[in-house]
């Protein structure tokens, strides 16, 4: 084991490297450009093997990856935001393929307004396509959640693809200190890619992704990939166990921090959950018995392990950097599910934050929690709330100030 | 300028079919009869890698007629799947995990529709890669899989789904073998089912080469140009005596006709057998329209001269 500085896309690229990757289809995206740059800069030195083909577009790239784990080598490839969605079509279709490689997302917003800073509606987009999703909030964690989403992944009671998701910027391009794993000892945590006889070969016929007709059939195959992907979470203690017992790290599906005592939790995914837990040391530090729950598994989604983090929980205060247009957030709505009825059920207030790279400074934290000391009091949980400062709107009114003086100069404003 | 071949008559062809019968297919299919009689050719160390189509029928679980592989992707990406199987085969070749003997050969096979459109973006990036694969687009003229809506594909003045009434497609139909040519690729064929010795011939040519090539196959659709299907042979025969359908390759960087319709038989021949063109002879005859066809056609032969 050495310690690197690295970006979470170096990092990423290192747990393609550390699994032993055969192909790595690619197409650049920005925040995502640096990880197929660093595996190419490998493979091209020869510094470890690997062949990457550049495709033309992430339609094509998913389609390649899926139809390379069909044919039996070990794939990884990686994307961002209006990639996702524009290979979107084929991450759907390759997860009921049954083949296993993992795809490392780096989570930017989406278009319009087109913007480059993260948020996770790009990912949540994938959320019921049959792929596994593991996120992070630092860089170890993408690294170490590569070799984990592998093993996962092609584990027989698995057979799912996974999506290792990062965030833009706050993620990929911070450097932070990694361990990083001894080649041999990833080899022997994740073993030689087993094709499970889904494989082309001349001696052996085979069909793949063909049609169905009529809804039982249909039905019965996406039933069988629903159970699959819940099969990943008895599959994930396992993978967890294992990686600590070789590695030393332990990433639980669910981190809880501070929480066994706590009044009031936090509830969010991703890099900003760092900025989450440093408010709940420095609330605690005042007295304020407040906690973090962070999902690094969302889909399969860990609803037993949550319900037991969270019930006889005064208030969870689930911020959402994402938006489903005309609900609100996703995080908050799954949450809500897998709660109702539980006569321990926590109150639940949502937040929506952090949209395109928007920041969560410790103050909208501080004040999220009054807000929930206030709901408590009154016994009601406000409506959703969209994070947003007055500085923040009269910053933007300045901005449509210039944008309208800009029109009404050019003639354009009649 | 023909490569040597070892088909010199019908006797020479296969005489068993590989692909299994009884599919979904229409009755009369041009698409499935070129298909037969590639997949006797090409053998079954192929995996087919397929587009959305109508040919994406031919596998319905739990019965496949293919006796190699087959893989199906999406309307827009089957080049692209091509690729991921072929650099996985190469890999797997190449570190000893893959015995020579297993390896087979990446066909993409698509339709018209995605051929001419959607997965021309998919197809040009697979060329400019080099990749090493054959792609055999069945080319029945129209999203015939839907009910046979315009495609790139669709002939001047057919009447379509979509261009039900009046004078039929204002387009003209484009050039998808000129399209592959000038992105020299190892090779470029067009074939009809029809000529079944012209067809051979070309597969062998195709299956001896390595890099990208096409094998565009016109495919006469009983019921989207609605003809009796007992007609199929008849109208793909027309089709090249007409001169509407060159047959062609292009190989070495030069375009050579295999067959030259000598003389050419008028293309009203062709064009009266086809409910799809009925409205140029009925109620009343439009000498205009068929006067367009024939002069393209005309056209056509004086520029390859």
């Amino acid at each position: 084991m050495t310690r690197r500085l690295l970006t979470g896309n170096a990092a990423a690229a290192w747990g393609a490297r550390l699994a032993d990757v055969d192909y790595v289809p690619a197409f650049p995206i920005t925040p995502q450009t640096e990880i197929i740059e660093t595996l190419a800069a490998w493979y091209a030195s020869g510094e470890v093997p690997g062949r990457m083909v550049t495709l033309e577009s992430e339609h094509s790239m998913i389609t390649a990856a899926a139809a390379a784990a069909a044919t039996g080598v070990r794939v990884f490839t990686a994307t961002s935001s209006q990639g996702l969605l524009y290979g979107m079509e084929m991450i759907y279709t390759v997860a009921g393929w049954r083949v296993p490689f993992v795809l490392v997302n780096v989570s930017r917003a989406l278009a319009s307004p087109i913007t480059l800073e993260p948020d996770h509606t790009d990912v949540l987009a994938a959320r019921d396509s049959g792929f596994l999703q593991i996120h992070c909030a630092t860089c170890q964690e993408v690294l170490d959640s590569v070799l984990l989403a592998y093993r996962l992944a092609e584990d027989r009671r698995v057979r799912l693809p996974a999506i290792v998701n990062l965030d833009g910027f706050y993620l990929s391009f911070t450097r932070e200190p990694v361990d990083v794993p001894d080649a041999e000892a990833a080899r022997k945590f994740l073993g030689p890619f087993d094709p499970d006889a889904i494989e082309f070969r001349a001696s052996r016929p085979i069909s793949q992704g063909v049609a169905v007709l009529g809804g039982s059939p249909y039905s019965y195959f996406r039933y069988e990939s629903h159970l699959a992907a819940l099969n990943a979470l008895p599959v994930y203690e396992e993978a967890a166990r294992a990686f600590e017992a070789t590695f030393g790290r332990h990433h639980p599906a669910v981190e809880a921090h501070r929480c066994d005592d706590a009044d009031i939790v936090f509830f969010m995914i991703g890099s900003f959950a760092t900025k989450a837990r440093d408010a709940v040391d420095r609330l605690r530090e005042r007295g304020d018995r407040v906690g973090l729950v962070r999902p690094r598994l969302l889909r399969p989604w860990p609803e037993a392990l949550l319900r037991q983090l969270l019930s006889g929980k005064r208030a969870v205060i689930v911020i959402d950097q994402n938006l489903s247009m005309g609900k609100g957030g996703v995080l908050y709505a799954e949450l809500a599910s897998s709660l109702y009825g539980s006569k321990q059920a926590p109150m639940l207030l949502s937040f929506i934050g952090g949209l395109g790279g928007r920041d969560l400074p410790p103050e909208e934290f501080y004040e999220m929690v009054a807000v929930a000391n206030a709901a408590l009091e009154k016994g009601a949980a406000p409506a959703p709330r969209l994070l947003y400062t007055r500085d923040e709107l009269r910053e933007m009114h300045k901005l449509q100030a210039v944008a309208t003086a800009e029109r009404r100069e050019t003639g354009m404003g009649k | 300028m023909s490569k040597p071949t070892s088909i010199h008559s019908m006797k020479d062809l296969p005489s068993t079919h590989l692909l299994g019968a009884g599919t979904a297919m229409c009755a009369g299919c041009g698409g499935l009869e070129a298909l037969h009689q590639i997949y006797d050719l090409l053998g079954t160390k192929t995996v087919f890698i397929n587009a959305a189509g109508c040919m994406t029928l031919l596998a319905v679980y739990p019965f496949t007629p293919f006796r190699g592989g087959f893989l199906y992707t999406s309307m827009a990406s089957a080049p692209a799947g091509a690729q991921g199987v072929r650099d996985a085969l190469d890999i797997l070749l190449a570190k000893g995990r893959l015995p020579r003997e297993e390896d087979m050969t990446a066909v993409v096979l698509a339709g018209d529709g995605s051929s001419y459109g959607m997965g021309l973006s998919a197809t040009s990036a697979a060329i400019e890669r080099g990749l090493d694969f054959l792609y055999i687009c069945y080319d029945n003229e129209g999203y015939a899989n839907t009910g046979q809506q315009t495609s790139g594909a669709t002939p001047h003045a057919a009447r379509t789904a979509t261009e039900a009434a009046g004078p039929g497609h204002s387009g003209w139909k484009k050039d998808l073998f000129a399209i592959w040519a000038a992105h020299r690729p190892a090779y470029v064929a067009t074939v009809i089912g029809a000529d079944p010795l012209d067809l051979a011939r070309k597969i062998e040519t195709a299956a001896r080469l390595k890099g990208p090539r096409l094998i565009l196959a016109l495919s006469p659709c009983p019921t989207g140009w609605d003809f009796d299907p007992s007609l199929t042979v008849e109208i793909g025969r027309l089709a090249v005596k007409t001169g509407l359908w060159p047959l062609k390759e292009f190989v070495d960087g030069e375009v050579v006709h295999t067959r030259v319709p000598r003389p050419r038989t008028p293309v009203e021949e062709y064009l009266k057998l086809q409910g799809r063109f009925r409205h140029l002879f009925e109620p009343k005859r439009d000498d205009r329209l068929i006067g367009e066809i024939q002069s393209a056609v005309e056209r056509y032969w004086e520029s390859v001269r």
